[in-house]
């Protein structure tokens, strides 16, 4: 569980996420507006006390904030590439797929940052997270080479696990 | 200036729906749920992200709001694709014939 101080400095932070994101959307600074913003954002964060955002146990040190910027450099190198390897297999006359669900295991402790890897898992195509319970993900893939052992299926998350370990834990 | 932003946006646009004619190819070619949600809910990511940099190039004006919807869709679209794939596989939808392994449903026998 975090500290309380961790906790009142991430409603703060979710307050203020809410706020930038009323702004944008109205893109205005009418006093009418602002006031609205601050009223709906503070109860918006009052009735989801408990709930997750971006930044709910998000680390803010250098080496966090520098593994947030690869992690999305990652992320849409990934999208990029199984976005071509999925166009492959749908265009391919043979449709060559062998799907199965298969269990890995995570290091991540954070539910924030499980919540980001299997978003990452599902975002990324080829892989769908179907489940998860605990520590294990159940991660349904498009084509599964037969011959992978066990402890290769790791492999489907280390890519992002290793970034979010840093910035989530 | 406006022109070259005018033709980059234009191919970025024409990127994006390839991306989403092969999503919809996918979602008529797949022979089960799991598979027809991996090709054609999330195929379309990449698709519709194109798209919203593309008119993000021809109307630079309109860039924070395409901006949200981007931020919007990444993390509202795997939500919904994990949702409708555990439902599915709770009801004990048909999978392909193909499906070689299903490690899922052999814990959850294990539990019950």
């Amino acid at each position: 569980m975090p500290a309380p101080d961790n906790k009142k400095r991430d409603l703060l932070i979710l307050i203020i996420t809410l706020f930038l994101f009323w702004l944008l959307l109205n893109g205005s600074l009418a006093v009418d507006v602002i006031v609205t913003g601050i009223v709906v954002s503070a109860l918006i964060t009052v009735l989801f006390y408990q709930g997750l955002s971006f930044f709910t146990e998000l680390r803010l040190t250098p080496a966090a904030i520098l593994a947030g910027f690869r992690y999305y450099v990652y992320f849409f190198g990934e999208l990029l590439r199984s976005n071509l390897k999925m166009a492959k297999i749908v265009i391919t006359p043979s449709l060559p797929i062998q799907p199965a669900i298969v269990r890995v295991r995570t290091r991540l402790k954070s539910r924030m940052g499980r919540l980001m890897l299997a978003n990452s898992i599902t975002l990324t195509p080829g892989t769908l997270t179907v489940d998860m319970q605990g520590e294990w993900l159940y991660i349904h893939c498009v084509y599964r080479d037969e011959t992978a052992k066990e402890q290769d299926t790791h492999d489907l998350i280390a890519g992002f696990e290793s970034y979010l370990e840093v910035m989530y834990g | 200036m406006s022109e070259l932003l005018d033709i980059i946006g234009a191919l970025l646009l024409l990127a994006g729906s390839i991306f989403l004619f092969l999503g919809s190819l996918g979602l008529l070619r797949m022979p089960d749920v799991f598979n027809r949600i991996q090709a054609g809910t999330k195929a379309t990511t990449l698709g519709t992200l194109l798209v919203l940099i593309g008119t993000a190039f021809i109307h630079p004006d309109w860039g924070f709001k395409l901006l949200l919807i981007g931020v919007f869709l990444l993390f509202t679209n795997p939500l919904s694709s994990q949702v409708l794939a555990n439902a599915a596989h709770r009801s004990h939808v048909t999978k392909s014939k193909l499906t070689t392994l299903d490690q899922l449903a052999e814990d959850r026998e294990e539990n019950s």
